[in-house]
């Protein structure tokens, strides 16, 4: 797997900067240094990624698309769009990449039975599918308002054999299903593995699960020089958890590729319905990580809003934090209804209904294509595609 | 660290009661939890029924180490405004009328929002002798625990998946007492298969500090199963699912740490 010259995050105590780490329970201390140390020995191993490569390719349907978006193009009138399409992986969004990765990883722990969160339920819906295939147990954690949210990928997951566990408690969405997933797996920890679906989380999960979607970037270098016989000048991808945006980043944090990450800004970033982390947020310990976290001035964390239950996140990837703060990777964010206009102009322009999380990153053209010189690239990371969304999408656009 | 070279309150109160032929019971109450106001008073009249050392809790809202019952008194106390200031007004008064210790547990998010370095003077001025937080392991713990904690006792916990090596470190580190968790879980988890070999373990490895047993220990026949082979014991959620369950007078919560403090006597 990828490792990059001169950024060598995170260190051995799994820390981005002051980022990262692991907050959690001393009884986790111990699973999670034994997946380290799995994980460390399989990256390197030829049979392991062979394995992994295979199930990409023959399982997933990689590589995928790097797609000349034409339309969307002209629709701006500059620059040059590209989509690189995680959309059309099996199962519709990029959450397969990682959970194919851990499912092998769980079987070399010999684990039995797996745990993982759902927000939007892509993750839930990768992970129950890795399980029907390896024939392992699957529990997935999924919060109330989620699941009325994203009724189909309910029943997508329990079509593929796992139990779904509503979650009740706080806010009822990810970030409950997070501490209910944490839970259930301090106490069996014995036969569970954790299949995390984002690159958040008590170290080695935030490197682990972005070395697992760095093939997203790695594909999509090679893609670009392919067509273009250059890098792109900006990459684009939403961030809630932050997975699909650092999987494309990370193969590009060493160059001079503009990378630009867009947050939920739900209602509007001055209301308090929003999950603008990074943008509105402060350093915080959370969910087992130091992050940027949004929180009241006691330290509580905030019940936070976004019409995409995927970004609807108080937290955000430890290294998001070092990258911010870095300046390497600029966060901005963008509202509810922008979202929604830009999953219908793309379903219009392009053809492809896109997830109300990546028609985050599509919004932000708006702002980010007239500032483009003419032959100037963009890629968009198509991270997943619409269809999870409709119910949600017809309630609120008028056709 | 030179929180060794202080004499701690704490282990000097536990090998004290220990020397005179008892085992200690240390009692977890939510801060502000049930009632804000009476308080206080409820703290002070669970020492007065046996509980020798006083845990208070201190709310957040996603406590990943605890189970539902202590989930509910967080919400609860979150919701009636109950934070860190609050917390030490209580222990001040508490500390007015008990030479017991008393010791703040709860996550590390309120504590470094709150500024550790204030954090640590607020626990000396208010008269808490020690702290928990059971999300700063000993990975995490140089880089938390900064010199302002020297003479606080940093109490910290073993479980079921810590291996012999870690125990030993552990408890290295570890002052006032080392918390052993008898089971691999969140609090208030029942215990059905007692896992006595390993605690029996941790009490052989456990060298320089008192260990006491926490952890899905509810009822007088918990303890006496564990009291062999620890220092005491620690009661939480029981204590506070009783609390759930009465108003006002706490007459039956009373009664339950009269007899858990019984039981604690061999």
């Amino acid at each position: 797997m990828l490792q990059l010259p001169e950024y060598n995050l995170p260190d051995s105590s799994g820390k981005f900067g002051k980022y990262g780490g692991k907050f959690v329970p001393e009884t986790l201390i111990t699973p999670l240094k034994e997946l380290e140390e799995i994980y460390c020995l399989l990256k390197t191993d030829k049979t392991f990624n062979e394995e992994l490569n295979q199930l990409h390719k023959e399982y997933s349907g990689r590589p995928t698309p790097l797609t000349f978006a034409e339309n969307l193009t002209n629709h701006f009138g500059k620059g040059k769009i590209y989509l690189k399409r995680e959309d059309l992986c099996h199962t519709g969004a990029h959450k397969i990449n990682n959970a194919l990765g851990q499912i092998l990883l769980a079987k070399k722990l010999r684990k039995t039975r797996i745990i993982a969160e759902t927000g939007a339920g892509q993750h839930g819906v990768a992970t129950a599918t890795v399980c029907a295939k390896f024939g392992l147990k699957c529990i997935v954690y999924m919060g109330e308002v989620d699941m009325s949210r994203q009724s189909l990928n309910v029943f997508r997951m329990k079509l593929l054999g796992a139990e779904v566990k509503p979650v009740s408690s706080g806010s009822r969405t990810l970030k409950d299903a997070t501490n209910e997933a944490i839970r259930d797996w301090v106490t069996n920890v014995k036969d569970t593995h954790y299949i995390i679906g984002s690159v958040v989380g008590p170290h080695p999960y935030p490197m682990m699960v972005r070395d697992f979607q760095s093939i997203i970037g790695i594909e999509t270098k090679e893609q670009i020089l392919r067509k273009e016989n250059k890098l792109p000048d900006y990459i684009l991808a939403c961030v809630g958890g932050g997975s699909n945006a650092i999987g494309i980043f990370y193969p590009f944090v060493n160059t001079k590729v503009k990378l630009i990450g867009i947050e939920a800004a739900g209602l509007g970033l001055n209301t308090n319905k929003h999950s603008a982390t990074l943008t509105k947020g402060r350093e915080g310990i959370f969910h087992g990580m130091k992050t940027y976290l949004l929180q009241n001035e006691e330290g509580q964390v905030s019940e936070v809003h976004s019409i995409s239950a995927g970004l609807d996140y108080p937290g955000v990837g430890p290294e998001h934090s070092y990258l911010k703060d870095d300046a390497r990777v600029k966060y901005f964010s963008v509202t509810d209804n922008e979202a929604l206009l830009a999953a219908k102009l793309l379903s219009k322009l392009e053809g492809i209904i896109p997830a109300l999380e990546t028609a985050h990153a599509i919004a932000y053209l708006d702002y980010l294509m007239p500032k483009t010189t003419h032959d100037e690239i963009v890629i968009l990371n198509l991270s997943g595609r619409g269809d999870k969304d409709l119910n949600t999408i017809k309630e609120k656009l008028a056709l | 660290m030179s929180g060794d070279r202080i004499v701690s309150i704490v282990s000097n109160y536990i090998k004290k009661k220990n020397e005179a032929g008892e085992k200690v019971l240390s009692v977890f109450l939510t801060s502000g939890f049930p009632n804000k106001n009476n308080f206080v008073k409820l703290a002070l009249n669970i020492l007065d029924a046996g509980a020798d050392i006083l845990e208070i809790g201190f709310p957040f809202s996603d406590p990943l180490a605890d189970g539902p019952i202590i989930q509910a008194s967080s919400q609860e106390a979150l919701k009636n405004g109950i934070n860190l200031q609050i917390t030490f007004k209580y222990v001040k008064e508490i500390r007015k009328n008990t030479n017991k210790p008393i010791i703040l547990m709860g996550y590390a998010n309120p504590v470094l929002s709150y500024g550790i370095d204030r954090f640590a003077d607020d626990i000396k001025s208010s008269g808490a002798n020690g702290v928990i937080i059971p999300d700063v392991p000993i990975d995490e713990f140089d880089n938390f625990f900064n010199s302002s904690f020297d003479g606080i006792d940093k109490i910290l916990l073993i479980t079921p998946t810590t291996n012999e090596e870690r125990v030993k470190e552990i408890d290295g580190k570890s002052s006032g007492f080392v918390y052993c968790v008898s089971i691999s879980g969140t609090t208030g988890l029942h215990n059905i298969d007692k896992n006595l070999e390993l605690i029996q373990r941790n009490q052989k490895l456990v060298t320089k500090n008192k260990m006491l047993v926490g952890f899905g220990i509810s009822n007088e026949d918990d303890i006496k199963k564990y009291i062999p082979y620890c220092d005491g014991v620690i009661v939480g959620s029981a204590v506070i699912k009783s609390l759930m369950n009465e108003n006002k007078n706490y007459i039956q919560t009373l009664d339950l740490v009269k007899s858990l403090k019984t039981a604690t006597n061999i």
